[in-house]
């Protein structure tokens, strides 16, 4: 068989799979495409369950009255590499976060992070928040902060800003929501 | 290649544009930045379920204008929209955003809402919704979006068959900044689709020269040369065909096409031995590349067509081990798949660590081999699949986690019952006592309180009088009614008891205003301690009902919510079944059309060898074999 036959052989071959394949990824494509609405079906549904369950779970654990949640931010714009927070309530370590990368990065896009949620009395407490975390010269950073707030019958959410030391800013800013 | 790009740029100007915002303007809902810490993670799930709380409970206010999220309302309502899309949830991110869309807000957002909607029928083959979404665009468009809108404009077209609408849309993109590149090439096809054949290789031959350095931008400038080297090459002019190819860069996503048909250009010019040049650098790549398979024939072939008859055979035996090889591998991979090993595979934790998972996905033991499956891996289509399977498991993961948490519910709820109840009959009594207690003892206050305001407008000297002197008066009464019936000898007793009468009065007149805001001061007194008592009832109330709310209340809702996702967790398993057969029977169908080519070739190459050898043993001279 002459090479340029032989070529047309396998050409026509290829041509004949191809065609066959295209058949067969259409009906895949098919498919896959009323699954994917299968799936965003349960996502929805998840979804609204995650929803409830954390009702729930908040309600259980963390009841209106006597819910306390403390949220670290990043100052906007600020250049302060955050390693670590701790956080203590009336003298008592309640959270020693580490922070990776990712967190970091999400932080420094505006995220907040919820950093504890527990339960607290009502009236005056003592907050003290330790932040460790490196310059932008790579020099380590560490600053301690005391705070008091007050707990009313409702819930209380706490806001720390953590800034540099050349932000202008106080290290740790306390916001009351 | 026409719509990949777009949707790269598109998720990323979304999260962009979703993180810009909030961190823009100055934060005032706690919760919404909670929601933007999660997306901005990429934890697309956690942010929908903290951010649909959130509108949730903000709607469901009687003034939702006082509510913190009301300062980033329409910021959440995108974002909701962007995570939605980012989770792969194409329906709800269209509802999301058309709500934006319908809404009374600000132009740029109107086009910025009709711009995503518009993405979203895109991505989902609705052109004609897509291009009326795109129509809803007028007035302020934000710069930020400007030239993506145009871009999507083309794809829309372009995909729509509308080439010439495409060509139109494309012209003013080709020195846009990030778009440069795929702006230029797509409009080269545009033009190839327009019929222009002279402006499209001219469009494709400058999109071939762009100055780039991103990887991105460097690929679709390879494919602008292999696409331009082909159009070229079967226009039959080589010698340009081969300038666009060569401009392919050897270590790129397109060189392996580029190197085989440089190789043909050669040939086809009549340079067989030029041929060998690039099939040489090809044949030493990945075997299971279907241009270096294919090479695997050709440089064979040029030998052949050289009269190297004898250097033709050897290679053409080479070729026919490599298949044979390489069926043998396709066999194991499509036998691995058929074992589950392949979706095992593709679920471990450790293989989507980095971007480079498919290559990881290589090195694990017994996985199918994912060389022949790269091209298929890579397509939109299975990399949606793949994702859904993959949500699917996180999804299956989150479900069995909640159904443990259950049990762990009702055992705080069971242990807080038991401590509770067995005192709370005790504690209430003991209230109910005290309660009724301090009720009496609080009308008694209002009581007081009464009289005391009242006197302030009707003095009445005798109610601020002391102890004694209410005897004295009484005992005055008492003998002023025995000396009324003693007749004229009690009348000096009777005028003693008049001015006995009478210097009570004055004692009670004298000292009224004295005794008056003496006793205000003592009512104040009184009212602080009774706020203190208030205070501590309030709290004992609330603390009560904490105790109550503790334990009571949860069985229906932990029974439904048990129910919902025992029931999730069935349709989980059941589609995340349907969605691993169909990646396998992908898989395995991509797998069953390489084998057919290979055993084709396979085939070619036997077929090839023995005529090879023929070939070389009837040019040899006479007797020269012996």
């Amino acid at each position: 068989m002459p090479l340029i036959t032989r070529a047309f052989v396998a050409f026509s071959l290829s041509l004949c799979l191809g065609i066959a394949v295209a058949r067969a990824q259409e009906v895949d494509r098919q498919q896959m495409k009323g699954l994917d609405e299968q799936v965003q079906d349960i996502k929805t549904d998840v979804l609204g369950i995650a929803a409830e369950l954390n009702l729930l779970e908040e309600k259980l654990l963390y009841p209106s009255g006597t819910q306390l949640a403390v949220f670290v931010a990043l100052a906007q714009g600020d250049s302060v590499r955050l390693d670590a927070v701790q956080l203590q309530i009336d003298g008592e370590l309640v959270a020693h976060y580490i922070y990776s990368f990712k967190e970091l990065e999400a932080l420094r896009k505006g995220g907040v992070q919820r950093l504890y949620v527990g339960n607290l009395p009502t009236g005056t407490h003592m907050l003290e928040v330790s932040v460790d975390g490196k310059l932008e010269g790579g020099a380590d950073y560490s600053h301690t902060g005391q705070f008091s707030f007050d707990k009313g019958v409702g819930p209380k959410l706490v806001g720390l800003t953590v800034s540099g030391p050349g932000s202008g800013q106080a290290p740790v800013e306390l916001g009351n929501w | 290649m026409v719509r990949s790009p777009h949707r790269r740029l598109g998720l990323g100007l979304a999260a962009a544009v979703a993180a810009g915002q909030c961190a823009a303007a100055e934060l005032k809902d706690l919760h919404y930045g909670e929601a933007m810490f999660e997306a901005n993670q990429g934890r697309f799930f956690e942010a929908l379920v903290r951010l649909d709380t959130e509108l949730a409970q903000h709607y469901g206010l009687d003034e939702p204008a006082l509510d913190t999220l009301h300062h980033h309302i329409n910021g959440a309502e995108f974002s909701v929209g962007d995570f939605e899309l980012n989770y792969r949830m194409h329906n709800r991110a269209g509802r999301a955003i058309r709500a934006v869309l319908e809404g009374n807000v600000d132009e740029g957002i109107r086009n910025e809402a009709a711009f995503r909607l518009a993405r979203i029928h895109f991505q989902k083959d609705q052109l004609d919704d897509a291009l009326h979404a795109l129509s809803r665009i007028e007035g302020d468009v934000p710069e930020v979006i400007r030239d993506d809108v145009e871009f999507l404009r083309a794809n829309v077209y372009l995909a729509s068959g509308r080439a010439h609408d495409a060509v139109e849309a494309l012209k003013p993109l080709r020195d846009s900044g990030d778009l440069a590149g795929f702006s230029a090439y797509n409009l080269g096809i545009a033009l190839l689709q327009d019929s222009d054949e002279a402006h499209a290789i001219e469009q494709l031959d400058r999109a071939g020269q762009i100055k780039a350095s991103e990887r991105a931008d460097l690929a679709i400038r390879d494919k602008s040369n292999l696409v331009l080297g082909t159009m070229l090459f079967e226009a039959s002019d080589f010698t340009r065909a081969q300038l666009a190819l060569d401009r392919v860069r050897l270590d790129g996503p397109f060189s392996n096409q580029a190197l085989l048909r440089a190789g043909w250009a050669e040939v086809s010019a009549g340079h067989q031995e030029r041929a060998l040049v690039p099939w040489g650098i090809l044949v030493e790549r990945e075997p299971t590349d279907v241009a270096v398979q294919e090479a695997m024939l050709a440089v064979p072939h040029a030998y052949s067509t050289l009269d190297a008859h004898g250097r033709a055979a050897v290679l053409y035996g080479r070729a026919l081990e490599t298949f044979t090889g390489e069926i043998g591998k396709v066999d194991s991979s499509i036998e691995a798949i058929r074992a589950g090993r392949f979706l095992k595979a593709l679920t471990r934790e450790e293989t989507h660590q980095d971007r480079n998972w498919v290559v990881r996905l290589r090195q694990l033991p017994d996985s199918p081999e994912t060389f022949y499956l790269t091209d298929l891996m890579a397509s939109h289509d299975f990399q949606t699949a793949l994702q859904n399977y993959l949500d699917l498991e996180d999804l299956r993961a989150k479900l069995v986690s909640w159904r443990r948490s259950f049990d762990a519910f009702e055992d705080i709820i069971q242990l807080r019952a038991g401590n509770y109840e067995p005192i709370l009959p005790g504690i209430d009594a003991e209230f109910r006592e005290l309660d009724s207690r301090i009720r009496v003892r609080l009308e008694q206050r209002d009581r007081i309180s009464a009289r005391l305001h009242s006197m302030l407008t009707a003095p009445r000297p005798d109610f601020l009088s002391t102890a004694d002197e209410r005897i004295m008066a009484e005992r005055i009464d008492q003998i002023d009614a025995r000396l009324q019936g003693a007749g004229d000898a009690a009348a000096p007793d009777l005028e003693r008891v008049a001015r006995l009468r009478g210097a009570l009065t004055w004692t009670l007149e004298t000292k009224y205003h004295a005794r008056l805001t003496e006793a205000h001061e003592r009512l104040f007194e009184l009212d602080q301690h009774v706020d203190a008592l208030k205070s501590t009832y309030g709290a004992y109330v609330r603390a009560r009902q904490a105790a109550t709310h503790s334990f009571v209340g949860y069985d229906a809702g932990i029974a439904r919510l048990r129910e919902r996702v025992n029931s999730a967790l069935q349709r989980v398993t059941i589609v995340m079944a349907r969605q691993g057969h169909a990646i396998e029977t992908v898989a395995i169908n991509q797998l069953k059309f390489r084998r057919e080519r290979l055993v084709s070739q396979q085939t070619q190459a036997r077929y090839a060898v023995a005529d090879s050898y023929d070939r070389a043993r009837a040019s040899q001279p006479a007797g020269a074999g012996r």
